[in-house]
């Protein structure tokens, strides 16, 4: 395996709730032009690592994280990082779909808007429609774009999602169990869309779907009661992992 | 039997019926309660239900009804003679009352026995006299006629009154009866409980619409009296209010009407801009300790008596403005006016905006704005773009609130702005001066009602129509509020 350039080198993080010690200790690259996949038994502290990466812990008062985050080799926690912009460049797609209470085209809109990557509206309505399409929701949508996206069903707004994500063209791609909601169709059709994005930027996705993990990561991390218990290219973590825990999740045994 | 008594005993056999109905529901299924179709508390309160609903619907009703009916036919048995002399048959029928009340007290102290109430003539005894020492008002000389009528008023009732109880307390008995037959495990005890509190709630909500309806009538039939007195086209589109109980008044409504958009619009665009930003900081930005202290201090200023807002205008705001702004500006030298009463109006609703937006804005769920900083926004951006469309159909609740109250305002609007009409008729400039005195709609209604007046002149009944033009604009402007949260709902959600 080549080694590529890290994005993101995780030192000694730690995440507590209030009292509760939720990620200890964990310690992670992730590659640039990768695809690294989070995955672990529910309550392991996933989405709380995910969400370190581009300071969305911020917004819950009871949160506190500690340890180094360095993106291209800058602390993302230092007094000088602006979180705003962090967010720009490291996009999310949350667990559970939250589209505005806006038409769809102003959902996916809302970013390119925000960030001025559009000179006019034609230019909007390309990004608009080039994003729908990645989100594998073009077909379904193309002809109410200004019918509210709340009115979508849960599989669809999950897409619509992960449309307005990438829309703004992150440089890094956090996604919280992007296709939870969604049919093997739509699933193979985001796993493509993962795999186009591996091209250019990182993507970092949390799945409970062991075949998925496999089939779009070239690197799985193993968490386990806030631990990182494995990290190591996917295909050695499926066929031959190390720690017992693994071995047992990955076969179905715990979790 | 008072009514009291006869309301406790149906409660009382209603509280039977629950037991009863409970332990029978639990027999019929041998103690077992997954037998049952319902808990057996359903069983007691169905009985219950049909125990007390229909009995005390019918004591209501006779309540209400009976009254009138006995007398209107007392009131057919009095002599022509009497009626004309007393010039109104509801002041001799309130006459009679009286008297009828009095021989009531009359026989309670002891001062008659019962037979010498009912048989007591007029002109054999000193009947004023004799009732006037039982302490009740009387005002005028009983005369023969109207003891007659209060005799006969004092029979029919008593015995209407035992008509009603009796039957109310039947009335219950047979409901309980019924309940209790109907009471075995098939019965659907639980949905019959459901229809009964949804028919609790029906009828509180027509509670309030009827009060609004009735209140809406009443006005109308005071005003179409004012309309008949004085031409509409004078009072809808005329400029000068210069009421004179002496009669030819110009009871024109516009500079009233201005004085009162005037005002509440210099009062919101104080308070809507101020409580909204305070809002949206409280709930926004503002740490849990500082909101903690913050909040209840704001809504401190919503406890505050108007009078006290009005001393607030009339002795510290107003002379500042006339000595800071107006008398330097040329703009007059009232302490009196639109500003000053619309200044301290605006703070007065600085907490009803703010505290209810502040909720809305915090039902607002967190993954809207996850989502929007997720994506890089900003604080700000966030709640322009996300947080407050997600808010607008409370938000405008919120300001439509505080402009019915605007509108409703009187004593900060006397204290502060004064009691004269705007003077329509020196030019645009006495009309858009914000520093000069004016007065709105609610205050002149106050000033024409107060004083002695009777209820027939075009003078005290243009309060009627003044008041029934104040309920149709919030009626409108609840309106219009309704139709820009509906299309906004359109376009969104
Ligand atoms: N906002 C919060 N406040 C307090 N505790 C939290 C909060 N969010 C998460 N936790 C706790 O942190 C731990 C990790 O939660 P996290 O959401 O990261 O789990 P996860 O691995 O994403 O699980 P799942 O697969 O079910 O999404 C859990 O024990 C949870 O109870
Ligand atoms: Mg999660």
């Amino acid at each position: 395996m080549d080694t590529k350039e890290i994005k993101f080198e995780c030192r000694d993080c730690q995440v507590y709730y209030g009292d509760k010690h939720a990620i200890k200790d964990v310690s992670v690259d992730i590659e640039d032009k990768t695809v690294t996949a989070f995955i672990g038994p529910s309550g392991c502290g996933k989405s709380t690592f995910l969400r370190c990466l581009n300071r969305m812990n911020d917004t819950i008062d009871a949160a506190r994280v500690m340890g180094g985050f360095l993106l291209d080799g800058e602390d993302i926690y230092d007094r000088r990082v602006d979180p705003v912009q962090l967010r720009a460049k490291v996009g999310m797609v949350f667990q559970r779909p939250n589209p505005f209470p806006k038409s769809i085209y102003d959902n996916v809109a809302y970013g390119p808007k925000i960030h001025g990557l559009a000179k006019n509206k034609a230019e909007l309505d390309e990004i608009v429609e080039r994003s729908l399409r990645r989100g594998a929701i073009w077909d379904e949508v193309k002809d109410r774009l200004d019918s509210p996206g709340t009115g979508l069903s849960g599989g669809q707004q999950q897409r619509l999602c992960i449309a307005r994500a990438v829309a703004t063209e992150p440089e890094v791609l956090l996604m919280d169990e992007p296709c939870s909601a969604l049919d093997p169709i739509a699933t193979a059709q985001v796993e493509e869309l993962i795999d186009e994005l591996r091209a250019n930027y990182s993507v970092v996705i949390v799945t409970h779907s062991m075949q998925q993990a496999a089939r779009v990561s070239q690197k799985t991390a193993f968490f386990h009661l806030g631990n990182l218990v494995e990290f190591g290219e996917t295909g050695e973590i499926f066929t031959n992992p190390k720690d017992p825990r693994t071995e047992s999740y990955i076969t179905g045994r715990i979790g | 039997m008072p009514v009291l008594w006869i309301v406790l005993a149906v409660l009382g056999l209603g509280l039977i019926g629950y037991f009863v109905g409970r332990s029978r529901a639990l027999g019929s299924a041998g103690g077992d309660i997954r037998q049952l179709h319902s808990l057996p508390s359903y069983y007691g309160w169905n009985a219950f239900m049909f125990t007390v609903v229909p009995s005390l619907i019918v004591l209501a009703l006779w309540l209400l009804f009976a009254p009138t009916l006995i007398e209107n036919r007392i009131a057919a048995t009095l002599p022509q003679a009497t009626l004309e002399q007393s010039g109104s048959t509801s002041l001799l029928m309130s006459e009679v009352r009286r008297a009828a009340d009095a021989l009531d007290l009359a026989v309670q102290q002891g001062t008659m026995d019962d037979a010498f109430s009912r048989n007591l003539r007029a002109e054999f005894t000193d009947v004023t006299g004799r009732l006037k020492a039982t302490g009740s008002i009387i005002t005028q000389d009983v005369t023969q006629p109207v003891l007659r009528a209060a005799q006969q008023y004092r029979v029919m009732s008593s015995t209407s009154n035992l008509i009603m109880s009796v039957l109310v307390v039947v009335l219950a008995v047979v409901g309980l009866i019924y309940a209790l037959l109907r009471t075995n495990r098939d019965f659907r005890a639980r949905n019959t409980v459901e229809i009964g509190i949804k028919s609790i709630l029906i009828l509180a909500s027509s509670i309030a619409i009827l009060t609004t309806l009735g209140i809406v009538l009443s006005m109308l039939f005071e005003t179409a009296n004012f309309f008949d007195q004085y031409p509409w086209q004078s009072f809808f589109f005329g400029t000068k209010w210069a009421p004179d109980f002496r009669g030819n008044s110009a009871l024109g409504m516009l500079p009233l009407l201005w004085g009162t958009l005037y005002i509440s619009t210099v009062a919101l665009l104080v308070a809507v801009p101020i409580g909204l930003f305070a809002a949206i900081y409280l709930s926004e930005y503002a740490g849990p300790r500082l909101r903690a202290v913050a909040k209840p201090m704001i809504e401190i200023l919503a406890g505050i008596p108007t009078i006290v807002y009005g001393l607030f205008a009339l002795i510290t705001v107003g002379p500042f403005l006339r000595d800071a702004i107006a008398s330097p500006l040329g703009l007059g030298n009232n302490t009196n006016s639109v500003m000053t009463a619309g200044l301290v109006m605006g703070v007065m609703l600085i907490p009803f905006v703010s505290s209810l937006s502040d909720d809305i804005i915090n039902a607002v769920p967190q993954s809207m704005r996850d989502g929007s900083f997720g994506l890089g926004a900003t604080q700000s951006e966030t709640i322009r773009q996300v947080v407050l469309p997600a808010a607008l159909p409370g938000v405008v609740g919120a300001i439509l609130l505080a402009a019915s109250r605007a509108i409703g305002e009187t004593m900060i609007v006397v204290m502060g702005a004064g009691a004269a009409a705007a003077q329509m008729d020196q030019g645009l400039g006495a009309i858009i001066n914000p520093f000069q005195a004016m007065t709105t709609v609610t205050v002149k209604i106050v000033s024409q009602l107060t004083g002695d007046t009777d209820f027939a002149s075009p003078e005290t009944l243009v309060a009627f129509a003044l008041g029934l033009t104040l309920f149709v604009i919030t009626l409108g402007l609840n309106v219009l509020a309704l139709i820009i949260v509906r299309k906004y709902r359109e376009q969104y959600e």
